[in-house]
């Protein structure tokens, strides 16, 4: 992967001009090629990781798992995409294996996630089924993890 | 009761002429200090990688806690052959010419020891390591320094190495790329230093734990050099490259009676190196190499940060091609090595290491290590750039 790109996927915040000295670059070859990125739609964002867990802890994520039956045409693409405007979908995935897809979901509350299953994803044409699993604790999250322990220290000096 | 004026020192005198490290003195007045950001650090900022640790874990839940072979495990030796040929193009024999040791400060102190009778004279270039005079002075020899200058990128040349080479001249020591400098050899530098060994008839003992951060150029070990196995002897480890200083595993790679006036060495002295690094060596080997290519392309983002930023604060550094460190040169500010790094601490809470530490000739240089988070560096070198603009 280009080096710049793996430099955001690390840290998204790291300023123009700190990427274009590591890089060797200047900051307005890094800006262009930022805007590239974007306007190709291999970025697609700059976010925050948060832990959740620390700040609300009534907040629920849960993994559903949907058995779907194709559509002729789009297979599953069409419904797949209805899925995935919903605001409470987090990431959406066609699975191989048991089921088809697999959709995370957060919600404010228990009831608010079974809401949205009961009453807008299983109801959806083409969904034949779903499994919902809630999850209980994040350990890491988009390669973070969400708790880091103490760390050794090394010396302050050596040779 | 205080004994001692009673007795007389039982110190063998020719230790007591040997100083502690320059890094150590400094080590003391760093560690009084809080929140220092430190560029003074030799040893990587990652942490071994997990897969790497884990294998120990494994190892150590199988009852893996015994002696080893002297020469270390075999399978380890067996990957380690393939990873120098692959790597360097020298062919070794896992059950003959390779030996597992402490780190590569102890594969360096066998071979030296392996090598040299009292009066021996052994070359190495300086700005260096801080640990090869004492040792060719723990073994008797007489260490031998030949002063490397930035004009000529911290490389050995030929007429420095001739100016010094003597009858008693039994090995050359070499570390490219070089801890404090950076320096690296080229093909023809390494083709010149063979001609040399072979003409004057001397051993070169070649430290490159440093290869592996090489960051561009050419990497040209001097052990793949038609006619060179027969004098060399190869050193390497895993602490750089890898993240595993803690784990203290190095590596040597000589003919077979090097090898096993070493090895006898190492039996009586260590016996081993611990079975659980070695271990997690063998998955270094195995499974290891993104690690290290995902460790050396941040230590090169790193560098180049820090080089920008010293040409920013109009401070001279030549451009390192391996290692994790910078060595720029504050002559020009009107204090001594020691000085500038001694008020940059108590002025700005930066710790680097003086250049004298490596040598007599890194007087007018500071060692700053890029194996720091880039946070780290960059908060370090303004205040480095706040320090000098004060002293204009």
């Amino acid at each position: 992967m280009d080096e710049l790109l793996q430099l955001l996927k690390t840290d998204g915040r790291q300023s123009v001009k700190t990427l274009a000295d590591m890089l060797t670059l200047s900051e307005d070859e890094i800006r262009s090629r930022m805007t590239t990125y974007e306007q190709q739609g291999i970025i697609r964002g700059y976010r925050a990781v948060v832990n959740e867990d620390l700040l609300d802890p009534n907040r629920v994520r849960a993994a559903i798992e949907v058995c779907m039956k194709p559509d002729r045409g789009g297979g599953y693409d069409r419904v797949a995409e209805r899925i995935g405007k919903f605001s409470e979908v987090e990431s959406l995935h066609l699975m191989s294996g048991g089921y088809d897809l697999l959709v995370f979901v957060e919600g404010d509350s228990l009831k608010e996630v079974a809401g949205f299953v009961n009453e807008r994803l299983a109801t959806l044409d083409g969904v034949r089924s779903t499994a919902t699993h809630f999850t209980l604790k994040t350990y890491k999250d988009q390669g973070v993890m969400m708790e880091t322990g103490s760390e050794h220290e090394r010396l302050k000096v050596s040779p | 009761m205080n004994d001692s004026k009673s007795h007389p020192s039982y110190v063998a005198k020719y230790l007591k002429a040997v100083p502690r490290s320059g890094i150590r003195d400094f080590f003391e007045i760093v560690t009084t200090r809080k929140d220092v950001i430190s560029l003074g650090i030799g040893e990587p900022d990652f942490v071994t990688p997990w897969h790497i640790r884990e294998s120990s874990i494994y190892a150590l839940n199988h009852g893996a806690t015994s002696y080893t072979a002297n020469l270390g495990l075999l399978e380890l030796r067996q990957s380690i052959s393939r990873y120098v040929e692959h790597r360097f193009q020298a062919q070794y024999d896992p059950t003959t010419e390779i030996m597992i040791t402490v780190g590569v400060s102890e594969a360096l102190d066998l071979a030296i020891r392996a090598i040299i009778e009292p009066g021996d004279e052994v070359l190495y270039h300086e700005p260096c390591y801080v640990s090869y005079g004492p040792i060719i002075t723990f073994a008797h020899g007489i260490p031998v320094p030949i002063a490397t200058h930035k004009e000529n990128e911290f490389r050995l040349t030929r007429e420095a190495l001739e100016a010094k080479v003597t009858p008693k001249t039994k090995a050359l020591l070499l570390n490219f790329p070089t801890n404090p400098t950076g320096a690296v050899l080229t093909q023809d530098d390494v083709e010149m230093l063979a001609e040399f060994a072979i003409k004057h008839d001397i051993v070169v003992i070649t430290d490159e734990i440093y290869a592996e951060l090489t960051y561009e150029g050419e990497r040209p070990s001097i052990a793949s050099i038609p006619g060179m196995k027969p004098r060399t002897i190869f050193l390497n480890g895993f602490s750089k490259a890898w993240a595993m200083t803690g784990f203290r595993i190095g590596f040597s790679c000589a003919p077979p009676e090097l090898t096993e006036t070493m090895m006898k060495i190492h039996q009586y002295t260590m016996l081993c190196a611990p079975v659980l690094a070695q271990e997690a060596a063998i998955e270094a080997l195995k499974n290891g190499d993104k690690d290290v290519e995902e460790m050396r392309r941040a230590y090169k983002q790193r560098r180049n940060l820090m080089l920008k930023g010293f040409e920013a604060a109009g401070i001279p550094c030549l451009r390192p091609k391996g290692a994790f460190y910078t060595f720029p040169y504050i002559g020009d500010f009107g204090l001594s090595s020691q000085n500038f790094a001694m008020q940059l601490l108590e002025a700005e809470n930066v710790a680097c290491v003086p250049g004298t530490a490596f040598g007599a000739c890194g007087e007018g240089f500071i060692r700053c290590a890029y194996a720091a988070g880039t946070n780290e560096i960059q908060e370090a070198l303004v205040r480095i750039a706040r320090f000098v603009k004060r002293l204009g």
